[in-house]
């Protein structure tokens, strides 16, 4: 095949969409390998993320690097943007697409016989299709974003070959037409997460929580690669469609038992199932897995974007839309009979998101709240799946990214205007004016109690270095508590806030959030009405959760831009002006317009008067995605209270956030409202994350450090393995110094010592004869005893008595 | 194919204890450039020979399948049945090349050595004959013969230029060694022996079909690994063998042999204690070698031998504590899978960078044993009953075996390099007196994520080829140990973060302030070529895999 014919094709094509990014991650790695030396101290390398270092010249990548690394990175992930645009369009154009897709392989692995070897490939139908309208349109977002975001950082071009290496990533698992090749994106992103996290190494805060992201994450890796290798001993394959697509496989999958509890009446393909959603468990940050997304806000705020909406949790919820036709094999969720797999998603995500939206109630960090509704919300489209809505999970997915990316962004836009702010009121307080403000500004309590979360932290590495640290000034531009009235001074960045979080919170017929929240509910509300178990629960949990979200972000919205400045860097932070503003925001604007529009491909049609208008002939986006499985998923009939559900919980939790943050703004020193409402413990084990750190940490970590260091290593290695060999090096060298004794005495000493022998003998015999008759009785009685035992060892009586016979 | 008259695997062979005797024969007066760069250059014409080796051996592959390329047989001990037979299948081919991608570079790296350097550059170069000949060698005499010289160069190489613990260390490595070698070397005396008691009929029946037979004489004794492969195991039931033994049990001792040599060699946990003292005391370069192909003798003498030698030994059950239902095949996949767990564990405990490498050997040449293991029960099922359980899998775990010793050669020396680098600028192993070199040297610690996340068997990378074979191949086999498995790798991801953080990360370590920790050039270049072939292995690799699949399945009867 030449080049022009490889270009032309769609079947072909997909393989350079991650190609983009990844030659521009190769690019940069290579062409700034050379820096110019600055002192760590100076103003072109200290920053509050970079600790100055007296007397240390640090390498820095030259202007004229950083340039071209922004320069190739956005080129790379504009060509992948371009060439998804060009094969998107195809597919939206071609007759009965899903049926037929567009895909290309070739042998990757010879394994055994001619023809059984493993085979790589891409593939595009309606599910990637979709995925390729999203991620690289957020991710060239997020890419525009980070030149101004990082526009300050010395290690801005290795910031952009990291992301643009997962950006790469990302694409590699969107247009993986196998398994393996989708895990390959999967983990080489876990690799991206745990530097990007980690990207300010110098703060132990920082790689503890890279570290955290990957080794939680890995925990779940391993176990996603028990049911890859499970599903390719079973089928002999991984391939997408040769699996999904295929009715024999996966009756043969429903209908053989598993090899670990099969006896449990488990079949192959709910143990592959299980095995598998662990896998997503971990990457989308479901309970008990939960724990590192969180803290991966260590991370510069567009890695938060990045693994928050365009790749990292959105993949591991992509992975389980992908695989759904493994976990419903055997059931039939559209009429109420669920696998275990599927019973599994729908527990796990209906807990974690009402588990996560709780948490995220009592959170002051601006970005920690909004990781705790990623959890949540993540929860919202795994509960979905496990009730087999196949398409709301993939509408919410979708969706979701759009306005949590904006609501990232945007946030990050509040921390770097409270930094702005921060900087201002520094340098007028070091000029000695204003001296006041600055005291104010270090005084509140609250900003205080801010920093006592991270305080808990366990150091276990051994930072007791004599290094210097950069003094943080006891100022937090990321806890709410400090901000207030930041729409006067952000107006872009609050509308666009408000227009992610109403979508979020899910406001009604106007956002996405709504349109895609709802259909989750229609689904379970149908459940319910034929008496479900499974879809009752979800129906419960999720509704509640709804309405937390929608309270947690009018608390949010509140705390960050209502009212008047609580500090005085409130009421100087803004984004500035220039390039570094204008990168910031043109992102805001454009991801706000698709957190309202995107809904509308997603309405029923029988929803009064907007049905006819947007859904005349069936839902669009239920019309396309469909084809993607084997058996097109049922329309489930219109009903209005799943709609009032969403109405009331959506509004209500709106109303209640505005009630307590809004229409009386939190002043400064004032504690937070919610502790009037509910009681202080219940606040604080809501603040403290239920303590699930602190009981990994106890349960997991130590335990097994214990193990590593005291049993591993000392006891079995050092003491009991080495202990034993040196004991052989010891017999062997006694028993070699007794030969040399020996040589003495018998080769030397035989000579000599033959004649004085039995003249020793002979004056001992004399003595034994001295006729004293008790030692003649006891020499009998000392033989007597020694025969005696002899021919009891010997006849078996011993034998007999210590093995019973039966 | 010859050079010089010698036909190419001989010469490959000899040719580096001749480069060796050329290095040692320059005159000190010339200085000490002049022999770095004198053993430079004839370390890359080795890379060059195997190269062109492995490149044949593809050509003659694709144009006439055989099981063995490029052969030389010449009569030896005619007596004994031993004779200088040298041979190439897919498995030596792979290995042979990673001998010489590694030689050159741990020369690269031995030129940090300032005291007695060329004896140092000749002791590399001689230990490539000793791995070279293990790797060629189609008679169990010449296997056993290299197997032990490439024991000396290496003891004297931690002996002389090793760290501190250096005596400890190395007499450790060689008793160790040794002692299991004496077991092998019984092995084989007894196996080259008894094979002149293999009846006249199921010999000439068996030379009907195989060509490895066709100049054997029956009753001759002969230490030819393809007569032997094809005869002993037809050894049944024969009473009196071996000083009157039965021959089930001579077979039992002769399998011991090898098994306890080998793992050691491996190492299989828990024959493992020798690997952390010599790896940590060794010099960079011996630590590169003895890791990267060192470690491989023994896996490929499992490969080479044990398997083919002993299937049904491999099979027979076996009543452990008369609870436990296994055979040796379990028994070598249970002590893998403890390998791979606590190798882990006890990588994690190390506070010495060059021994936390030492302890990620463990953990993964488990892994190796794990897929080894697999291969062998299914070997010996179908030599018992025609035909085995699950043969596919068994081809895949023995391609993942193979895959991982080759990936582990790469990735071991270039993590032991790096760890040399450090050492040799720091002058200190102890993992806690580090921290932040990556603000001071962005390029190592680049190299270093880089290097360790191929170790970690990151996806993309070469290391993850290997280990998915296996855990591919043993699942169906060993389910519960390779879910038990799972925790080591878990554990894997621990340690390398472990060394990456402590490294790496953190506030920078002011006591290292005026020390230059960037990466030197000529480290540059010896591990250049490393990262290279792991990324291409890991983006593609059927450029090796293809050769080692062929003689994979042919063995398995796939």
């Amino acid at each position: 095949m030449n080049l022009a014919e490889f270009l032309s094709s769609p079947n072909t094509l997909p393989w350079l969409i991650p190609a983009g990014p990844l030659l521009a991650f190769a690019i940069i790695v290579l062409i700034t390998n050379r820096g110019r030396l600055v002192p760590a101290a100076s103003h072109a390398y200290e920053d509050h993320n970079h600790p100055g270092y007296k007397g240390l010249f640090v390498p820095v990548v030259t202007d004229w690097g950083r340039v071209a690394s922004i320069i190739v990175g956005l080129s790379g992930i504009i060509a992948a943007w371009l060439i998804s645009l060009s094969i998107v369009g195809q597919a939206f154009a071609k007759q009965d697409f899903g049926k037929k897709v567009f895909e290309s392989g070739f042998e990757w692995m010879s394994l055994g016989a001619p023809g059984s070897g493993f085979h790589m490939g891409v593939l595009v139908d309606p599910l990637t299709t979709i995925m390729l309208v999203m991620v690289p349109l957020a991710c060239t977002m997020i890419f525009i974003y980070a030149i101004g975001y990082m526009a300050h950082d010395p290690r801005q071009a290795r910031f952009f070959a990291l992301i643009s290496l997962f950006a790469g990533a990302m694409l590699t698992l969107v247009v993986a037409d196998n398994l393996l090749l989708l895990f390959v994106g999967w983990e080489v992103m876990g690799l991206c997460s745990y530097l990007l996290i980690g990207f300010w190494y110098e703060k132990p805060s920082a790689y503890k929580a890279a570290m955290k992201a990957f080794t939680t994450t890995r925990v779940a890796d391993v176990i996603m690669m028990l049911g890859i290798v499970y599903l390719y001993a079973q089928t002999g394959t991984l391939s997408f469609r040769e699996i999904m697509y295929n009715e024999e496989v996966l009756a043969g999958l429903a209908g053989t038992p598993a090899i670990l509890f099969g006896s449990f009446g488990l079949s192959a393909a709910g143990l592959i199932g299980i095995f598998l959603i662990i896998g997503t468990v971990g990457k989308s940050a479901q309970f008990p897995l939960h724990v590192w997304l969180p803290d991966a806000m260590e991370g510069p705020t567009p890695v938060s974007a990045m693994i928050h909406a365009a790749a990292m949790v959105s993949a591991g919820v992509y992975a389980t839309i992908r695989m759904f036709p493994i976990f419903e094999a055997g059931g039939h969720p559209h009429e109420g009979i669920l696998t275990a797999p599927l019973i599994f998603m729908a527990v796990v995500g209906a807990f974690t998101a009402i588990f996560a939206a709780t948490i995220a109630v009592a959170q002051n960090d601006v970005k920690k709240v909004l990781a705790y509704s990623t959890i949540s919300q993540l929860g919202f489209m795994l509960a979905a799946l496990g009730m087999g809505a196949y398409v709301a999970a993939t509408f919410h997915l979708i969706t979701h990214a759009f306005f949590k990316a904006l609501l990232f962004m945007a946030s990050g836009s509040v921390i770097h205007g409270m930094e702005h702010g921060q900087h201002h009121v520094h340098e007028h307080a070091g000029h000695g004016h204003d001296d006041h403000a600055h005291d104010d500004a270090h005084a509140p309590a609250v900003a205080h109690a801010a920093h006592g979360h991270d305080a808990h932290h366990d150091d276990h590495g051994h930072d007791d270095h004599a290094h210097e640290v950069h003094d943080d000034h006891h100022f937090d531009p990321q806890d709410m508590m400090n901000m207030g009235g930041l729409r006067k001074t952000m107006p872009v960045t609050f509308v666009t806030f408000l227009i992610g979080g109403l979508s979020l919170a899910g406001f009604p017929l106007i956002t996405a959030g709504f349109w895609s929240k709802d259909e989750i509910l229609a689904d379970a509300w149908y459940g319910i009405t034929n008496g479900w178990g499974v879809h009752a629960l979800v129906f419960i949990l999720l509704a509640t959760a709804a309405f937390l979200t929608a309270f947690y972000t009018m608390r949010q919205l509140g705390l960050t831009f209502w009212g008047e400045p609580r500090t005085e860097e409130a009421k100087h932070a803004n984004l500035g002006q220039g390039v570094v503003s204008a990168t910031m925001t043109l992102p805001l604007i454009i991801l706000a317009f698709f957190a309202v529009f995107a809904g509308f491909v997603g309405v029923h049609p029988d929803f009064p008067i907007l049905g006819g208008i947007f859904s005349a002939n069936g839902i669009p986006f239920k019309n396309f995605l469909g084809p993607t499985l084997l058996v097109k998923p049922e329309l489930i009939p219109f009903s209005i209270v799943p709609v009032l559900t969403s109405f009331v919980v959506g509004l209500g939790g709106l109303y209640v956030g505005w009630l307590l943050y809004w229409r009386k703004p939190l002043v400064a020193g004032e504690a937070d409202p919610l502790t009037r409402v509910i009681p202080a413990n219940v606040y604080n084990l809501l603040k403290n994350k239920y303590y699930v750190d602190e009981l990994y940490d106890r349960v997991f970590i130590r335990p097994s450090q214990a193990f590593a260091n005291a049993f591993a290593y000392v006891f079995l290695d050092k003491r009991l393995i080495d202990g034993f060999l040196h004991l052989i090096a010891r017999v062997a060298v006694w028993i070699g110094d007794l030969f040399k004794v020996l040589n003495l005495w018998l080769i030397d000493g035989v000579g000599d010592g033959i004649p004085e022998f039995i003249a020793m003998f002979g004056r001992w015999f004399r003595r034994i004869q001295t006729g004293r008759i008790q030692q003649y009785l006891l020499l009998v009685a000392i033989a007597a005893i020694l025969i005696a035992l002899v021919l009891v060892a010997s006849s078996g009586v011993l034998v007999q008595a210590a093995v019973p016979t039966p | 194919m010859s050079i010089l008259g010698i036909d190419i695997l001989t010469f490959l062979v000899i040719y580096p204890a001749l480069a060796a005797l050329v290095v040692l024969l320059i005159p000190s007066s010339a200085g000490k450039q002049v022999a770095r760069y004198a053993a430079l250059a004839l370390g890359l014409v080795f890379t060059a020979l195997t190269v062109s080796v492995f490149s044949q051996y593809q050509l003659l592959q694709i144009n006439d399948p055989q099981a063995q390329q490029l052969v030389s047989n010449t009569p030896w001990f005619t007596v004994l049945g031993a004779s200088w037979h040298v041979g190439l299948d897919g498995i030596s081919a792979a290995m042979v090349l990673l001998t010489g991608i590694l030689t050159p570079l741990a020369i690269i790296i031995s030129f940090e050595i300032e005291e007695r350097v060329n004896m140092h550059l000749a002791l590399v170069l001689f230990f490539a004959t000793g791995c070279v000949g293990v790797f060629v060698a189609q008679d169990l005499m010449i296997f056993f013969l290299f197997y032990e010289l490439s024991l000396v160069p290496m003891y004297f190489l931690i002996n002389q230029w090793g760290g501190p613990n250096r005596k400890y260390a190395s007499t450790k490595f060689f008793i160790y060694s040794m002692g299991g070698s004496l077991g092998m070397l019984l092995a084989t005396q007894l196996i080259g022996w008894s094979i002149s008691q293999v009846p006249a009929d199921i010999v000439s029946a068996a030379q009907a079909t195989n060509p490895a037979l066709a100049s054997y004489i029956a009753g001759r004794p002969s230490f030819d690994m393809g007569v032997i492969s094809a005869l002993w195991p037809l050894l049944q039931g024969v009473q009196g063998v071996f000083l009157g033994i039965s021959v089930e049990t001579v077979k039992a001792l002769a399998f011991l042999g090898f098994f306890i040599a080998f793992c050691i060699k491996v190492p299989i946990w828990p024959f493992h204690t020798w690997l952390p003292d010599a790896h940590g005391e060794a010099p960079t370069a011996g630590s590169m070698l003895l890791a990267g192909v060192m470690l491989k003798l023994g896996a490929y003498g499992f490969l080479r031998l044990v398997i083919p030698f002993f299937p049904d030994v491999w099979v027979a059950p076996i009543n452990v504590f008369g609870v436990i239902q296994t055979n040796w095949a379990g028994i070598l996949a249970f002590l893998s899978v403890l390998g791979v767990i606590l190798g882990a564990f006890s990588a994690l405990a190390q506070n010495d960078i060059k021994r936390l490498v030492a302890y990620s050997s463990v953990n993964h040449m488990g892994w190796v044993g794990l897929g080894i293991a697999v291969a062998a029960l299914a070997y010996g099922q179908s030599f018992l009953t025609g035909a085995a359980s699950d043969v596919q899998s068994a081809i895949i775990a023995a391609n993942g075996a193979v895959m991982q010793m080759f990936n582990h050669g790469l990735s071991s020396a270039g993590m032991f390099l790096l760890a040399g680098a450090i050492y040799h600028k720091t002058h200190t192993r102890d993992l806690r007196e580090y921290g932040g070199f990556w603000v001071k040297a962005p390029i190592y610690g680049t190299i270093f994520i880089f290097t360790s996340m191929a170790s970690l068997g990151l996806p993309g990378l070469n290391g993850f080829i290997g280990e998915f074979l296996v855990v591919r191949g043993a699942y169906p086999v060993f389910t519960v140990l390779t879910v038990l498995a799972m925790i080591g790798l878990l554990f894997t991801g621990s340690y390398i973060l472990k060394g990456i953080r402590a490294v790496l990360h953190g506030p920078f370590n002011m006591h290292w302030k005026d020390y230059n920790l960037e990466i030197e050039v000529r480290e540059v270049i010896a591990i250049a070529p490393l990262m290279a072939l792991m990324l291409i292995t890991g983006l593609f690799p059927n450029w090796i895999l293809e050769v080692i699949n062929a003689t994979v399945t042919r063995m398995m009867g796939g």
